[in-house]
């Protein structure tokens, strides 16, 4: 039974993560129908320049901040300068384009870097909470990943709720000829999209990491992951992506924890679980609309 | 490898190969260039591949014994993952369908070849590629009866996973199939037959590196040739068909999903025989060796030469064997450590991934055999508004 709690905590835990990423994957695809496969690469770059300012004396937050902001900038030039050529071509370019920004950000962080792996600090315990008699698998980092999760999603959700630009976001990723008749600057719109993926992308690859070690590739199972999420709650959907990746932590928990060497088998069932979803309900298990497939 | 030539002659030359009736008509319906410009060549699809395959044996030949040991070993390297990109390119180019997929492939097909060399007597070794092959289609037909279902992101996403995910099963059986330090493989010594042809050709000794680099380029002939001849048959024509126009190749009564899934299936039985024959150049079959960055250099290596192409695949590969060493060099030159120089290979394909999507989506041949045609469609343009 307290196997069972500490398997479903940790699975939680990871799922929150899991969902943030599937959202930045979400929301690009939202916006410009491409999968952004470098997200991973791009989180893992903000990760090493929170390191860096960490090393060099600053605080976490401070260094939490600049790491978000440089995300920000980084997906904007990048929607910018290298995805702006391939928006509306076909869709292979688009793949092809996210997987060289992938493979060449991964690279530079390691010419960068260095390829080592380095502990990330976590501003909070590891150590599981105490209750009655036992300790449970939830730490405080644990309540930490999950509490930032949710307040990002909340800020999100009102950003596209009850705000101009998020009406304006909105427009665009759902009709731009429409939204460029009536006067939204769709270019600056998809930028500010991509921008804000990648924050949130840059915020899973921090949570991801605290207590962690790091090094340039530690992000590559956790694009697989946040696809498979992503595709779990039919790419489309915001709220599909959160569930899909609570879905998905625990599924892989549960194999983690069950299966004898089960950790060797997480990547694998991820592919077998993704292959289920693509065969037996290709739309995902949350599709807001079938009208709208690319 | 006559790639070149293609798309002129596309319609002429893919008609005889598979002997179908009306190719005569087409032929004289053809530009009279067309007819001309192929007198040095024989016009059989399948008699210029043969002529072209013996040349390529001639040059393997005389490539081999003039260059240095290392040399040697970087070919035997180079045409694994020529073979794996040959097989790549006909999927993603011939038939639209991307996979970052193959470098799994490739370790079905090295992990096999290493289990059945590690028997006490061990098969002939062509039995055992053959099987390597084998196995590596049949995970290939798995994988491509899902993969017919999606496209595009989904596809490329769904591919990733198996890159991703595949590795670890060899972690997981770790008894029987190495776990993280992987299988080492013996491989073959050079049968007698080896050591006199090449004394008698050109005399030099024959090592156990020029073997295998012999073995590889054997494959890698054979492999070239019969997805040349496969690209110009009916069947390459209904692939193109497929990946152009899905609606019109369905009305032709054509079985996209069938079509498709025969596409990956060759593609993986390539990349099987690319594994085969990497298990033996490099001696080990590991999950270290398999990683995404291997599916992601055969990506770039048909994007650059221009998707569809053999010709392109086999200079793409040439690109990932010899530009690592020089880059590597450079980044020393300018005052990298080793591990930071090594990265700078990496660096540059994805740099080269994105900067060949968006101003040469053709690639490099491709990019060459378009402004070919536009000066023979000038060319042609001019003397029929003369006559």
């Amino acid at each position: 039974m307290q196997q069972f709690v500490n398997v479903t905590l940790t699975g939680l835990t990871e799922g929150m993560v899991y969902a943030a990423f599937a959202l930045a994957l979400v929301l690009i695809w939202r916006s410009t129908r491409i999968v952004n496969f470098a997200q991973g690469s791009m989180a893992a770059a903000t990760a090493f320049i929170a390191l860096a300012l960490i090393q060099s004396g600053w605080s976490y937050w401070a260094a939490l901040v600049v790491a978000l902001v440089s995300g920000f900038v980084l997906g904007a030039v990048i929607e910018r300068v290298v995805v702006r050529r391939v928006e509306g071509g076909p869709e292979l370019n688009a793949v092809i384009v996210t997987l060289g920004l992938f493979v060449a950000i991964q690279a530079g962080i390691a010419i960068v870097f260095g390829s080592s792996f380095q502990s990330f600090p976590t501003p909070f315990g590891l150590q599981g909470f105490q209750v009655g008699d036992n300790r449970i698998a939830f730490t405080p980092t644990s309540l930490y990943v999950i509490v930032a999760v949710l307040i990002t999603m909340g800020l999100l959700v009102a950003l596209f709720r009850f705000t101009r630009v998020g009406l304006a976001m909105r427009a665009s990723a759902f009709g731009q000829e429409v939204a460029r008749l009536l006067g939204v600057r769709v270019g600056r719109m998809l930028t500010l999209g991509w921008g804000l993926a990648a924050v949130v992308g840059s915020l899973a690859g921090l949570l991801i990491a605290g207590g962690e070690f790091i090094y340039p590739a530690y992000m590559d199972s956790l694009i697989v992951f946040g696809f498979v999420a992503a595709v779990l709650g039919g790419l489309d959907s915001p709220i599909g992506a959160v569930v899909g990746g609570l879905i998905l932590g625990l599924a892989l928990s549960y194999v983690s924890g069950y299966v004898p060497r089960g950790s060797a088998l997480v990547n694998v069932s991820a592919l077998v679980i993704l292959m289920v979803v693509l065969l037996v309900r290709p739309g995902g298990l949350f599709a807001s609309s079938t009208a709208r497939r690319a | 490898m006559s790639d070149l030539r293609s798309t002129a002659t596309d319609t002429p030359a893919a008609g005889k190969a598979s002997s179908d009736a009306p190719t005569e008509a087409t032929a004289g319906a053809d530009e009279p260039t067309a007819t001309r410009r192929r007198t040095l060549l024989p016009s059989s699809t399948l008699l210029r591949h043969l002529l072209l395959l013996a040349l390529g044996a001639v040059a393997t030949v005389v490539i081999l014994e003039s260059t240095d040991p290392f040399t040697n070993s970087q070919l035997a390297t180079l045409s694994y993952y020529a073979i794996a990109a040959g097989g790549l390119t006909v999927l993603t180019g011939m038939n639209g369908q991307i996979s970052l997929g193959h470098g799994a492939l490739m370790a079905v097909g090295a992990y096999t070849t290493a289990l059945f060399l590690s028997a006490e007597e061990p098969l002939p070794l062509p039995l055992i590629l053959l099987a390597a092959i084998l196995v590596a289609t049949a995970v290939g037909a798995l994988v491509g009866v899902a993969a017919a279902r999606l496209h595009g992101p989904y596809l490329a996403g769904a591919t990733l996973a198996l890159a991703v995910g595949l590795p670890g099963l060899a972690i997981y059986f770790h008894d029987w199939l190495g776990g993280e330090q992987g299988l080492r493989v013996r491989a073959p010594r050079a049968p007698e037959a080896f050591d006199s042809f090449i004394s008698a050709v050109s005399g030099n000794s024959a090592s156990n590196t020029k073997w295998l680099a012999y073995l590889g380029a054997i494959c890698l002939l054979i492999t070239y040739f019969l997805l040349a001849n496969l690209v110009r048959s009916r069947i390459g024509r209904t692939w193109r068909a497929v990946r152009d126009q899905e609606v019109a190749a369905e009305l032709a009564g054509i079985n996209l999903g069938a079509w498709r899934v025969l596409a990956f299936t060759v593609s993986a039985a390539a990349a099987g025989l690319a594994g085969g024959v990497l298990a033996l150049v490099v001696r080990l079959a590991a999950p270290s060796g398999f990683t995404l960055v291997l599916s992601l250099s055969l990506l770039t290596a048909i994007v650059i030469g221009g998707l569809g192409s053999l010709l392109g695949a086999l200079l793409g590969s040439a690109l990932l064997v010899f530009l690592p060493p020089f880059v590597t060099d450079l980044g020393s030159g300018w005052g990298l450590d080793n591990t930071e120089a090594a990265q700078l290979a990496p660096f540059v394909y994805g740099v080269v991934l994105i900067v060949a999507m968006i101003f040469a989506p053709a690639g490099f041949v491709g990019s060459i055999r378009m402004r070919w045609l536009t000066r023979q469609a000038t060319r042609s343009a001019a003397r029929s508004s003369r006559g």
